[in-house]
């Protein structure tokens, strides 16, 4: 067996777990791992300007192959930075390993140079984390960080690195484990089959059915099973800001995405259902509104691979914990099997008054005949012209919704963005993680002038890795979804929501050597865009200035029930 | 209402961390906490009681059950058990209240394990109950100090917490 220094093995272990690209930031607790990287050539490393847009590069990594992907970082503050990026990947369930360096074992606790205690810091936002007190470990513990990112309810993984551990000077053999077995940790892989067969029999007897589902479905790879069950019984679908893609955004049977900006239509379905099916989503605060007013009239059967998410917040009455991906494919197959049939009667019924609800507000906004755009426009342009097939990886704010609601995503893994978190800053180096691992696709990331600001340096590592991403930037002048709230809740006191002293993002993009346009007309926006996407190998900034006084509509009015909504600053339902 | 949880949980530094960690996160309750190792030394096993309506209890033991560190999670108050306490109780033993404290001990069938001219020191094992039964008969003014274990539980009968 090969001899391996600590060092040696982290690189060999994650080049066997065939992890083609780690996203990091060296210092001195990582100094071996780095020299051990510069001496092989099957891992490549890339060099970001921050730790935190590693992190969401490879967290985007993972959105978008389902696949864990990995960050190396220092200790200390290298570490420190890393956290808002491993709680964006908590909070979405999202599969990362993230390994962090550490000051000699001997020196912990006596805060020692660049010493933070990252297991303790961490602990309460992944799934699990390891500190490595001998060498030999190492290969096992990488195996059992991946194992664990990437079954059950996917999550980040920390792995906690001491520099002694990675010494040049002591060699152990080295052997990548092929599978593992943890006698705590043994995520389900089937559903309940007399549970699954009462739902069956509840859906098959419902009037008025609502299919709800979220990132589980994404991350669960179970999207062909959604569109086939749906399919089969023809009833409405509706996803969360986590599941766009999940079910076809141009398919008859979409009625759009629920929750505090969901449509007028889905909202008011949610509310009149009899019957919801939920897979994989976990009844969000930002999706239930007032939970005493949820759904009044509705009967729940919750899917979920994770027994904690079902009846958390609102109380199932048909618990299925398994993978949605099994457990629809065994729902597919008793539906095809039954004798039963949907009653046809009440589901034409319920598509009738669905369809008013559609011809009522369907996604209405209202442009003026001033030329400045509305940021609404922006997004339908963007999803012309890359004909609803980019990947949209998105910043936090208005320019989100707009992009959640006005984008048609017919494909999952395709929208991604920061939902339970919400973290500012994320968009770019998650559309840069994409792009890399993507280079013939097109990848776009939406954004605001506030947004980008929080991780604008990493145009300097689009350009030493040729990463040629498309930056739509829906430049409002303001902090647009704090102004809303300002504007709604009071009385319209902007207080620190307006962005004072913005730069020439042109310039600026130029000078990272890229390419910067700014559109200021509707009538330019087509042209000026389709250029910008002509441009393949180049990375673009539009800075596309837009209506600063937009609001993002439909809002659901707090703690009210989910039909309860502002449809426009004058209109309430 | 008050329920016993027990969980058996790997032997490893850190997983108590995570135990105690995920009651203040989670906003759970915490009356009392023990944990010591098993006679498999791989394992310890922690006692926490808490209070909670059915649904906080339910998420506390799917929450604790997710922890990867967690082997096996039980609400002994779910089922039949037996639950003890320990406590050491040091008092001022003067004149009268000497014999006063002896009499109470016996009743409540506590021992006496150390004693010197103006102290008692009274060992009681039972259930919390009979411990706070046991402080209250004898009133605040002539204890100096109460040590308590934290509540340990076992279920009756043939059932076992174990892998
Ligand atoms: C400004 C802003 C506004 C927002 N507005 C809205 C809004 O209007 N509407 C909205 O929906 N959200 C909104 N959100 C997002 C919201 O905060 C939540 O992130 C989101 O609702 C959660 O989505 P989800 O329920 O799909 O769960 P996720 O966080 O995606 O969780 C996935 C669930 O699926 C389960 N799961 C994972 N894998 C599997 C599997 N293989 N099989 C089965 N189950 C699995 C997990 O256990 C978990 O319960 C907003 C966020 C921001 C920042
Ligand atoms: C790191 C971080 N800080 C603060 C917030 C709170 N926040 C949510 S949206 C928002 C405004 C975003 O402004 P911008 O990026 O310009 O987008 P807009 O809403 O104008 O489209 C703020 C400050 C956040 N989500 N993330």
């Amino acid at each position: 067996m090969e001899l391996l220094s600590g060092a040696e093995m982290v690189v060999r272990a994650l080049r066997d777990e065939g992890v083609k690209y780690i996203y990091g930031y060296p210092g001195g607790a990582l100094l071996h791992v780095y020299d051990a990287l510069f001496q092989q050539n099957e891992v490549e490393h890339v060099l970001v300007r921050h730790e935190q847009a590693a992190t969401h590069m490879a967290d985007a990594y993972a959105r978008a192959t389902g696949k864990a992907g990995v960050a190396l970082v220092t200790s200390g503050p290298g570490a420190t930075n890393a956290v808002t990026g491993i709680a964006t990947a908590y909070m979405d369930s999202i599969p990362m390993v993230v390994i962090t360096g550490q000051v000699m074992s001997f020196l912990i606790g006596e805060d020692a140079f660049q010493e933070t205690d990252m297991l303790g810091i961490s602990r309460p936002i992944v799934k699990h984390n390891f500190s490595v007190t001998r060498a030999e470990d190492i290969p096992s513990i990488i195996k059992k960080a991946f194992y664990i990112a990437q079954t059950g309810r996917p999550g980040p993984v920390v792995i906690d690195i001491p520099k002694d551990m990675t010494a040049p000077t002591e060699r152990f053999p080295y052997e990548y484990p092929k599978s593992v077995k943890l006698r705590s940790y043994s995520p389900v892989t089937k559903g309940h089959s007399g549970q699954i067969r009462k739902a069956v029999d509840m859906l098959l007897a419902a009037k008025r059915p609502m299919i709800y589902t979220g990132g589980g479905v994404i991350m669960g790879d179970a999207s062909r099973e959604l569109i086939e069950l749906a399919h089969l019984l023809n009833y409405p679908v509706t996803n969360t800001l986590m599941g766009l893609g999940g079910f076809p955004g141009t398919d008859g049977q979409f009625v759009g995405m629920l929750g505090m900006h969901g449509s007028y239509e889905a909202n008011m379905a949610m509310h009149h259902s009899d019957l919801i099916l939920a897979v994989g989503a976990r009844f969000d605060d930002r999706v239930t509104n007032g939970v005493d007013k949820f759904c009044p009239t509705a009967r729940i059967v919750h899917i979920d691979i994770d027994p904690a998410s079902i009846s958390k917040t609102i109380q199932a009455d048909v618990p299925i914990v398994g993978p949605a991906k099994v457990v629809l494919d065994d729902m597919i197959q008793l539906v095809k099997e039954s004798k039963k049939r949907p009653d046809a009667e009440a589901i034409a019924a319920w598509w009738k008054q669905i369809d008013e609800w559609r011809a009522r507000h369907g996604g209405r906004y209202r442009t003026d005949d001033s030329e400045l755009m509305k940021p609404q426009q922006v997004i339908e342009m963007l999803c012309k012209v890359t004909e609803g097939d980019a990947y949209v990886c998105s910043d936090v704010g208005q320019h989100q919704m707009f992009a959640a609601q006005y984008y048609k995503y017919n494909k999952p893994n395709r929208w991604i963005n920061s939902g339970g978190l919400g973290t500012m800053g994320f968009g770019l180096p998650a559309a840069m993680g994409v792009k890399m691992n993507f280079p013939n696709e097109e990848v776009v990331c939406v954004t605001g002038e506030g947004s980008i600001q929080m991780n604008i340096q990493e145009l300097s590592t689009c350009k030493q890795y040729d990463i040629p991403v498309k930056i739509i930037c829906l430049n409002n002048q303001s902090l647009g979804m704090v102004r809303q709230w300002q504007d709604m809740n009071y009385e319209s006191r902007h207080s620190q929501s307006y962005m004072n002293s913005l730069p020439d993002f042109v310039k600026l993009v130029e000078s990272y050597g890229h390419v910067g346009i700014k559109v200021t007309k509707y009538s330019e926006l087509e042209s000026a865009m389709r250029e910008a996407f002509a441009m393949k190998d180049r990375l673009v900034f539009m800075d596309i200035m837009v209506d600063p006084f937009e609001h993002v509509y439909p809002m659901q009015v707090p703690r009210g029930s989910m039909r309860d909504m502002w449809l426009s600053k004058t209109e309430r339902t | 209402m008050r329920h016993i949880i027990s969980v058996l949980m790997e032997n490893e530094p850190g997983a108590l961390s995570r135990v105690v960690g995920l009651f203040s996160q989670r906003n759970f309750n915490i009356e009392s906490l023990t944990v010591a190792p098993t006679e498999d030394e791989t394992l310890s096993r922690l006692t926490v009681t808490t209070i909670g309506d059915d649904r906080v209890i339910e998420q506390i033991t799917k929450q604790l059950n997710k922890l990867i560190d967690v082997v096996k999670v039980v609400d002994l108050s779910e089922g039949d058990h037996i639950e003890r306490e320990l406590m050491m109780i040091k008092f001022k033993a003067n004149g009268q209240m000497r014999a006063e404290i002896k009499r109470t001990a016996d009743i409540f069938r506590g021992q006496i394990i150390d004693i010197t001219p103006n102290t008692y020191t009274v060992q009681l094992v039972g259930s919390s109950e009979k411990l706070d039964a046991f402080i209250t008969s004898l009133g605040n003014t002539c204890i100096m100090e109460v040590v308590r274990s934290g509540v340990s539980g076992i279920s009756r009968g043939e059932k076992v917490l174990a892998v």
